[in-house]
């Protein structure tokens, strides 16, 4: 295998190594600095007097004694309940991704087992939805939500969301399915299982790692998800990322940045951990769209 | 499978998608075309002895109310929403382009119209974003793939975050620390020697840290495609290449890029549908009195208390026939070869 023509010359392999350690910084050392400074007070978050500061603590050490301090996560929580937020956005992710999970898995298992045309343009339509900016949908939706009292709920927004990431689900589930042998419904049928029977008793225990990989994507879509969330949803049933948002315009002018930094971070939290436990899912969910083109 | 099991089967979804996508577009459409009715005024003579009289306007509840129930689509307006000056803007376009006499004040004119100004920004987005995130994104798959083993896992880790991290929190993430108070920003101005420097006060500043975002947050998506792609790369046309002479570089141009070309493709198209949508950087880097996109255009025609639905409607219609255009081609390309299949 180690043919002499395929080692690298040590300053390519250096260039490579830096490389790629630049870009690993670029990628990481943003969400690192904001959870270190998460804990320290605005004048030392951000870089006014002195950016050693942000190192050091020094003004946190002045304000309360040591170089670390809880009072963004205080303020949010507490103050602020950020902790209602947190409920509805796992309200709402569960919903998405258990409905998605369903209605997805019937669509596509169908969509992968006939031979007809029609596949072919529903496959293509649901293309052309994935395309559409979901705020061209949102200005769809206002009019009629007013007006039969729609608006505002945490229903409404969970059925908006499963049908705005349908279309992905569709493709992803749909690539997966294809990739389970045909063979193995029609013996269950000749074994005289319904359509129904075989999808159930014999594919969907053969399709577990693409249902998983499918619904932590729907995770991901609800739980990142801005416009929907932001526009159709009323205050008292806003999702994290919204009142994020809404801490960007109160705390900005009351000098409570920090109550928004904590906020981000604690956001930030089950994203890293979803990604720690699932990067191989992760990723063959993401090339699963690619190989099918 | 027969037509009836495909049905039972496909009914939910097709349902929440025609309910709430198919049906949403033609509300669109119809929003954009009919204006809410305005209040019906009506004169009143009000005659005090002594004072005199005085007539006032008053609205006039009832035939309000009665012309809203007779017409509840609204006042059917046409095209004229999309020819009003925060839209397609044609009166303007037209004295525009009789007043001016060469293309650079013309496009300067234009770039005045807010609607001509979001297309702008949404349309030099896509252009800058879309090839540094192939470009970027196929460098990193080639140096990832030549770390040692047990460095891999965690480079794909780290690589991963930008782009799987709520695209908001990554905007401010980045903002806090570029913006002239943070970390980055001050660094800048250090090196540039100039302390007044700072992202809120100068639009191009503003486009750069943008586009820049764009290419932090999808370079992740397309590394992981392109990494994906490179584990399937056959080993004997690499030694082929080898045997022959071929230069690093050479390799790369002429037998990895060729084994990569249905995945760029495949990143490009999602690219180009992404970046349309673009959004949600404008709103974390408040960026919005240098850079509108168009989603962000409609975005803010439905906030707040007047909430102005066909104005939105309007920009709704144009920026769906804009992904009309965009994937006008792929669309073609597809047609062609599922005909060539059958």
């Amino acid at each position: 295998m180690a043919s002499f023509v395929q080692k690298r010359p040590i300053g390519l392999k250096l260039t490579i190594y830096i490389f790629a350690g630049l870009w690993l910084l670029m990628a990481a050392f943003p969400f690192f600095w904001t959870v270190w400074g998460s804990f320290k007070v605005e004048l030392d978050f951000f870089s006014i007097a002195d950016w050693t500061y942000a190192l050091t603590g020094d003004r946190t050490r002045a304000e309360y004694g040591s170089a670390f301090t809880g009072a963004g996560y205080e303020g949010a929580w507490v103050q602020e309940e950020f902790w209602r937020n947190v409920i509805n956005t796992f309200i709402i992710c569960f919903f998405v991704v258990c409905t998605s999970l369903t209605i997805g898995t019937l669509g596509a298992y169908a969509l992968s087992r006939s031979s007809y045309r029609y596949t072919f343009f529903l496959l293509i339509t649901a293309l052309i939805f994935r395309a559409m900016p979901p705020i061209t949908l949102v200005t769809g939706y206002m009019l009629p939500f007013f007006e039969w009292n729609l608006w505002g709920r945490l229903s409404t927004t969970i059925i908006v969301l499963v049908a705005i990431n349908q279309p992905f689900t569709l493709w992803m589930l749909h690539s997966f399915f294809q990739s389970i042998p045909k063979e193995l419904d029609e013996s269950a049928k000749v074994d005289g299982c319904s359509q129904f029977q075989a999808f159930w008793n014999v594919i969907i225990p053969v399709m577990w790692p693409g249902v998983i990989t499918t619904g932590l994507f729907s995770f991901l879509l609800a739980y990142n998800d801005f416009i929907v969330t932001a526009m159709l949803l009323s205050e008292e049933n806003r999702t994290m990322v919204p009142q994020i948002a809404a801490f960007l315009g109160t705390t900005y002018t009351e000098g409570n940045v920090m109550f928004a930094v904590a906020s981000v971070v604690s956001a930030m939290v089950p994203v890293f951990i979803l990604v720690m436990l699932f990067q191989r899912q992760i990723v063959s969910g993401l090339t699963a769209g690619a190989v099918k083109g | 499978m027969r037509h009836s099991t495909f049905f039972w089967f496909f009914l939910p979804t097709a349902a929440a998608m025609i309910l709430f996508i198919a049906l949403p577009i033609v509300s669109v459409v119809f929003q954009s075309i009919y204006a809410p009715h305005p209040a019906v005024l009506v004169e009143v003579e009000t005659c005090t002895p002594l004072v005199g009289c005085t007539t006032e306007t008053a609205v006039d509840q009832d035939a309000t109310r009665q012309l809203r129930e007779s017409q509840p689509l609204g006042r059917f307006v046409g095209l004229d929403i999309f020819l009003d000056r925060g839209h397609l803007a044609t009166g303007e376009m037209g004295e525009a382009w009789v007043d001016t006499d060469s293309w650079g004040a013309f496009f300067n004119r234009l770039s005045n119209l807010p609607f001509y100004r979001a297309m702008g920004f949404t349309l030099t987005f896509i252009i800058f974003v879309t090839p540094f995130v192939i470009l970027l994104g196929l460098l990193i798959a080639l140096a990832v793939n030549a770390l040692h083993q047990s460095l891999r896992g965690l480079a794909i880790f780290f690589s991963l975050l930008p782009f799987v991290v709520t695209p908001i929190i990554g905007g401010l993430v980045l903002y806090w620390m570029i913006d002239s108070r943070g970390i980055l920003g001050k660094a800048i101005q250090w090196l540039v020697a100039d302390p007044d420097l700072s992202l809120k006060a100068s639009t191009g500043l503003m486009w750069i840290a943008l586009i820049v975002w764009g290419i932090w947050h999808a370079a992740p998506f397309a590394f992981v495609i392109f990494y994906a792609g490179l584990q399937t790369l056959p080993k004997d046309q690499i030694e082929a290449a080898q045997i022959d002479g071929a230069t690093r570089f050479q390799q790369v141009r002429y037998v990895i890029v060729p084994h990569l070309l249905p995945l760029i493709t495949f990143v490009t198209l999602i690219q180009l549908m992404d970046n349309f949508k673009v959004f949600e950087p404008i709103i974390a880097f408040q960026a919005a009195a240098h850079a509108q996109s168009l989603s962000y255009f409609i975005y803010n025609d439905l906030q707040g208390e007047t909430r102005q639905l066909s104005s939105a409607a309007s920009t709704s219609v144009l920026t769906i026939l804009g992904v009309a255009i965009l994937l006008s081609p792929v669309l073609v390309r597809t047609w062609r070869d599922f005909k060539g299949k059958m």
